[in-house]
């Protein structure tokens, strides 16, 4: 096996961070090395050095045992190395054959040579069994087709190194086994691949090396058959670290939360939530399980009122708040952790004060007939900044300097705070390192615990299986499925995930 | 662009034209009158046309350029500077010094594209805010230079308004001026001529050449264009400042073609209508052309109809008021952009500076 | 103001101000090298740096524009000491100069307030010109109007605040027009205000030269007949121009500070402006917001077009309230959209229009070069980065961007 690729002693700094910490690492032809590390770890970084993205502190890039210089992504290309990025660097309104032409296009008397492109393409994707049509505009096509896309972006300028970062974040479990066998189509092809994640048995199952990275460092090399998940997670994390969740079995009690046949539309008039039913209890936790793009995030809009429904009904505590503005769903005792914490949940310039009392400021005792009274507002700040353990330099820092971590725990701060009947989190952890993940998990625990009634989105199943006491499985708008949490395996749900209609044994929605 | 939108611009002429018909009827057939007005409607469409395409070039590429009006209004002012600094100090003839000024105009345009794109590439300066410096400086500098050099006794010109050169010459388009009738409408100045061509060279370039796909790419998606080793930076810069070009031979056509000589502020509004023209042709040139034909039109009817103004029947005394007619093309815009007529898709990294 | 920035102190640019003054304020490694009476002053000099910090980018700024702006005055052939001699002897000079300098500011106070405030809630008011000039031939008209033309006489405890009413009245409509655009079609308000400024000033014209026209057989400019007496507002000292409109434009800075600051409508507005997600998240419905926050900054320009008429001019005439619109612009920006900022940044403008006058006069330089010059102060405020890196300044506080393309 020749080594095809080598990093010597990369370090990369940014300000106030060290991303990378004397980094070594190694590729070896035709095999699948994967790259693991929790958020923060310096795993991308790295790869954006390998890239072009960044420029090293210091450090060496061998290829092939020559050394090179990586100025830009050019050079990366020039070099045979591709990237398909966690976030898909497809520009939506060009079709296929325009992104994959994208900075190595093909010219014909000053024309753009669409159509012996597209045939080309066509050749190239049969070839490696990825069959896409590349006259489709990209926004037209699904997710894993996407991927495809990308990967064939890479191929087509010859590249033999491919970086595939996190890349089954948006698959379903079926949908990452047909990358898998992509991936080992692509080896035997003579193509090295480095895998970047943050999944252990994914890892477990295709990687022929596993590098763990911990803060900005390697913190060993190993293959799959000397280590197990236990292992790798310590390496990850630096101690042992509690996969799953300890919790008590569940003690439902009355349904708070009903939903009834739910239909929302998008701003095309396409249906997204097509006519959904199912209810949460006091005191236990119903996990939505689906891959993104399923309806779930225009389910959750719906719930908390952000946006308009077309149909249906939702009742909450006995209450009717369909199709309500959030402010009153809130004043019935609803609390949101939203997927997109610095869209939904925070105004980033605002000092943490300030955000902590973001949905109540217009009650006593901050807003009196009109008047903030800020003195009530600096003691509440003070109260949960030391109640929710929030680092930060003052109650009146400008929260956009918190971490990320800190952040979602001012939003988990300001909601739990109040009186609530039900909690609704939209992807909690995402992109948080393990501490803080621990951290939301103890405390949605604890809420159900306490009677509240919770509703757990998450597109990471190994979340939804530790934490929910009820699943219910999300595809196409519709739920297809709803069981009990110790009474289904995962590959079931990853079937269910991806719309196969056999159901388990399932518990009738109640 | 969608056929509702093109056939909602024909019927928008189409009234307008109508309009002015039934008012000369008496006095001129209506064939003269038709052709008349189209005449007038592209000649005069020509500065919105021009800046409606700087805008294209701006902001497909990324960057909100609100200036074009400041832009145009110095370009009309070096651009008429030049020519009659030629004239009249070095002694040059007609047709070398109004080239000249164009020179000067599209340069000048050239200049503050550069300016816009350092200030909202380089230093990430809000684009909005950063437009409104461009139209800010353009307004003092042309008007400050105007006072000084023109109308103060110990300036070059010797304190008095010289005379201007005049205006660049109509060009008969060979064949289809001479056809009968409709022949006026192919008899054009330069400029008004090259901003067809733009149209056409524009779209052409936009759509089907290696420079268009990139340039698209950088406003819709830069950090996908990045990854495939496009330089965002220059890409931004370059056409931001070919649209600042664009946007000095618009103001050229100020002073250079439509009449010899500088008002302060005399763009009066129109680099912004031409911003108008090119939302509601959805960043496109033959849309945003179509557009500044319908304003060019509205413009087209209060020129005309004030030929007509005695004929004008009592019911429609309103429209003698050249005040009434003159709003057309502001409320016009203010219609167009409540997207009655169409919804409008903007490139998606519009105004978002890039951060690496 | 410092507490939304965050609170904390860079040692570094404190140095440059505070060096020649203190040496080491900071400095607690080395207690032995500073001397007692620095420790009682210590608290003191931090106190005053945090007041002095934000507006060291800004004071940079300007005198960077005014060393540009002398630059262009050397090109174009004038003198600028000179030049910048009688700007400042214009301005400041004399009694009369400074009661100058108040009447140009108080204008500005109010326009740039109406920005800032737009501004605060996530707009671009470009319309402060036309609201203005609405404001002003509204309350001309209640002014002469009343007693004139409908015969109706009101003593002038009510006659004066209906005109400076109807002026806030009018400007309100007019900034509530693209406002409910907005918020309603997604319209964007930069190019809907600008075309209100078009249909206002036109509106304007035609109204001065024909209906509103002061029908005094010698007149011949298009300009109102003269407001009554009753409407009027008083000097405050007699003999000079500076006038009560100046007071009230500090009242109305006060109350806005108030207003955005103080009161939960004002946190929404702040909030809408900030993050219009997580506002509607909050329970703040952001379409009222934005039809709230143009009509209170219509308001607040028509209240500048009020005040000229009746404290100034006693009329309205055409040509009188010209470039009061973009110049506002400029001093939101130039005062951070805080209201303490504004009245500063106006009182700075006002002195240089005032000042520019006599400039003229003494240099011929044309009055014109202040419009460059003030285009240079916003362009190096908007790019404080360019100040930034002449003078070596750390940058603090995270930009706040608030173009997001046209929306709609």
């Amino acid at each position: 096996m020749a080594t095809v690729l080598e990093l010597k002693g990369i370090t990369k700094k940014f300000p106030g961070v060290l991303a990378n910490d004397n980094v070594n690492f190694d590729l070896q032809s035709g095999e699948i090395h994967a790259l693991l590390g929790e958020n923060g770890a310096g795993k991308t970084t790295l790869m954006n050095v390998l890239y072009g993205l960044y420029r090293p502190d210091q450090g060496e890039i061998f290829r092939n045992g020559q050394p090179i210089a990586m100025h830009s992504p050019k050079d990366a290309i020039t070099h045979g190395i591709g990237m398909v990025h966690q976030h898909f660097m497809l520009v939506p309104v060009f079709t296929v054959t325009e992104n994959i032409m994208l900075g190595a296009e093909t010219i014909k008397n000053g024309i753009l040579a669409r159509r012996e492109v597209s045939g080309q393409i066509r050749e190239l994707s049969r070839q490696y069994g990825l069959d896409i049509d590349p006259d489709t505009f990209v926004r037209d096509l699904p997710v894993g087709i996407q991927q495809r896309v990308e990967i064939v972006k890479t191929l087509y300028r010859k590249a033999d190194i491919l970086i595939l970062d996190e890349p089954t974040a948006v698959l379903t479990p079926q949908e990452a086994d047909d990358l898998f066998r992509i991936m080992r189509e692509l080896t035997s092809k003579g193509v090295s691949i480095i895998f970047i994640t943050h999944k252990l048995k994914e890892v477990l199952a295709i990687a022929d090396r596993i590098t763990v990275m911990r803060a900005g460092r390697v913190a060993g090399t190993t293959t799959p058959a000397e280590t197990d998940e236990h292992r790798l997670a310590a390496m990850m994390v630096g101690r042992e670290v509690i996969l799953n969740v300890e919790k008590k079995p569940a003690e439902p009690g009355e349904e708070m939360l009903q939903v009834r046949q739910l239909h929302v539309a998008d701003q095309r008039g396409l249906e997204t939530v097509r006519g959904i039913t199912f209810s949460v209890r006091e005191g236990e936790i119903l996990g939505i399980a689906g891959v993104q793009g399923n309806g779930q995030t225009e389910l959750v809009e719906a719930l908390t009122g952000l946006c308009r429904t077309r149909g249906g009904q939702v009742f909450l505590n006995g209450h009717d708040v369909t199709g309500k503005s959030p402010r009153p769903v809130i004043e019935t005792g609803m609390a949101h952790i939203p997927e997109d914490r610095q869209r939904h949940g925070l105004v980033l310039s605002y000092p943490v004060a300030d955000n902590l009392i973001l949905c109540t400021y217009y009650l006593p005792p901050f807003g009196v007939n009109g008047v903030l009274h800020n003195r009530a507002v600096d003691e509440n700040a003070g109260k949960l900044v030391q109640a929710y353990d929030i680092r930060t330099p003052s109650a009146y820092t400008v929260v956009s300097k918190l971490s990320g971590g800190n952040q979602q725990k001012v939003i988990v701060a300001r909601e739990l705070s109040r009186s609530v009947h039900l909690l609704i989190a939209n992807q909690p952890t995402r992109g948080l390192d393990v501490g803080s993940i621990e951290y939301i998990h103890r405390q949605i625990v604890d809420m159900r615990d306490r009677g509240v009634a919770v509703l757990l989105v998450s597109a990471e199943l190994d979340e939804i299986m530790s934490l929910a006491d009820r699943i219910a499985v999300i595809y196409r708008g519709q739920i297809v499925a709803v069981v009990d949490a110790d009474k289904v395996s995962r590959a079931e749900l990853g079937l269910m995930m991806a719309g196969s209609a056999q159901k388990s044994e399932a518990v009738p929605a109640a | 662009m969608d056929w509702k939108r093109y056939g909602f611009i024909a019927l928008i002429i189409i009234v307008l034209v109508g309009v002015v018909v039934l008012v000369g009827a008496s006095q001129d057939s209506p064939k003269v009158i038709i052709v008349s007005m189209l005449t007038t409607t592209i000649a005069v469409a020509t500065p919105l046309t021009l800046g409606a395409l700087c805008g294209i070039f701006c902001e497909r590429a990324g960057v909100v350029n609100i200036g074009i009006e400041g832009m145009m209004l110095a370009a009309a002012f070096f651009g008429w500077f030049g020519a009659i600094y030629c004239n009249t100090i070095l002694k040059m003839p007609k047709m070398p010094s109004l080239l000249f000024g164009l020179l000067a105009a599209i340069l000048t345009g050239g200049l503050f594209g550069l300016l816009h794109a350092w200030l909202s590439v380089t230093f990430k300066v809000d684009q909005i805010i950063g437009g409104t410096v461009i139209n800010l400086l353009a307004m003092g500098i042309s008007g400050f230079l105007n006072r000084q050099l023109f109308f103060e006794s110990g300036s070059i010109f010797g304190g008095q308004v010289p005379h201007a050169p005049g205006t660049l010459p109509r060009i008969h388009i060979p064949v289809l001026a001479d056809l009968p009738v409709v022949g006026k409408i192919f008899d054009q100045q330069p400029i008004t001529i090259a901003a067809i061509l733009l149209v056409v060279i524009v779209h052409f370039v936009l759509f089907y050449t290696r420079w268009g796909l990139r340039t698209r790419s950088v406003g819709e998606h830069p950090r996908a264009a990045d990854t495939v080793g496009i330089n965002v930076i220059r890409m931004r810069y370059a056409n931001v400042i070919i649209g600042g070009c664009i946007a000095g031979l618009g103001g050229a056509y100020f002073t250079l073609e439509s009449v010899p000589s500088f008002e302060p502020l005399m763009t009066n509004g129109r680099g912004f209508i031409a911003l108008a023209a090119m939302i509601f042709g959805n960043w496109s040139p033959f849309g945003a052309w179509a557009a500044a034909l319908v304003f060019g039109s509205a413009s087209a009817l209060q020129i005309n109809l004030q030929q007509y103004r005695a004929y004008i029947p009592a019911q429609w005394a309103f429209l003698q008021q050249s005040y009434v007619v003159g709003l057309v093309p502001y409320i016009l815009t203010m219609l167009i952009l409540t997207g009655i007529i169409g919804k409008t898709t903007a490139p998606a990294a519009d105004g978002v500076p890039y951060e690496k | 103001m410092w507490k939304e920035s965050g609170g904390e102190v860079h040692r570094r640019s404190l140095h440059h101000i505070l060096l020649p003054f203190f040496p080491n304020p900071m400095d607690t490694q080395n207690p032995k090298l500073s001397p007692p009476w620095l420790d009682r002053i210590r608290p003191i000099a931090r106190a005053v740096g945090i007041f002095l910090r934000p507006m060291l980018v800004p004071f940079l700024a300007i005198v960077t524009a005014m060393i540009v702006g002398g630059l262009v005055i050397l090109i174009a052939g004038g003198n600028p000491f000179e030049a910048y001699v009688g700007l400042f002897e214009g301005a400041f000079g004399s009694r009369k100069a400074l009661s100058e300098t108040t009447v140009w500011a108080t204008p500005y106070i109010f326009a740039g307030l109406a920005v800032a405030l737009a501004f605060k809630g996530g707009l671009f008011n470009i319309g402060a010109e036309g609201q203005l000039a609405l404001g002003a031939v509204a309350a001309a008209w209640v002014g002469y109007a009343l007693p004139g033309v409908l015969h109706v006489s009101l003593p002038a405890v009510v006659h004066l605040p209906l005109t400076i009413g109807a002026g806030m009245l009018a400007g309100a409509l007019w900034g509530a027009i693209p406002g409910w655009l907005k918020a309603r079609t997604g319209g964007h308000e930069v190019i809907n205000t600008i075309m209100m400024n078009y249909i206002a000033l036109n509106t304007v014209s035609f109204l001065l030269n024909g209906p509103m026209k002061d029908p005094n057989p010698e007149n011949v400019s298009a300009r109102t007949p003269q407001i009554a007496a009753g409407a009027r507002l008083p000097a405050i000292f007699p003999g000079f121009r500076f006038h009560w409109g100046f007071i009230l434009a500090l009242v109305m800075a006060v109350l806005a500070w108030w207003f955005l600051w103080k009161t939960t409508r004002g946190f929404e507005i702040r909030t809408a402006g900030a993050n219009p997600d997580a506002a509607r998240y909050a329970g703040i419905s952001v379409a009222r917001i934005i039809v709230l926050s143009m009509t209170l900054s219509g308001m607040l320009a028509g209240m500048a077009g009020a005040i000229e008429v009746t404290a100034l001019n006693f009329r309205h005439e055409l040509g009188f309230s010209t470039g009061y619109g973009f110049d506002a612009i400029a001093i939101a920006l130039l005062g951070k959209s805080h209201p303490l900022g504004v009245v500063l940044a106006a009182l700075l403008f006002g002195a240089m229009r005032n000042g520019a006058t006599r400039m003229q006069f003494l240099t011929q330089i044309p009055v014109d070069v202040i419009s460059v010059i003030q285009a240079l102060i916003l362009l190096f405020v908007a790019a404080d980065a360019i100040v930034r890196y002449i003078y070596r300044i750390r940058a603090k506080e995270d930009r706040v961007v608030l173009t997001r393309g046209w929306g709609g």
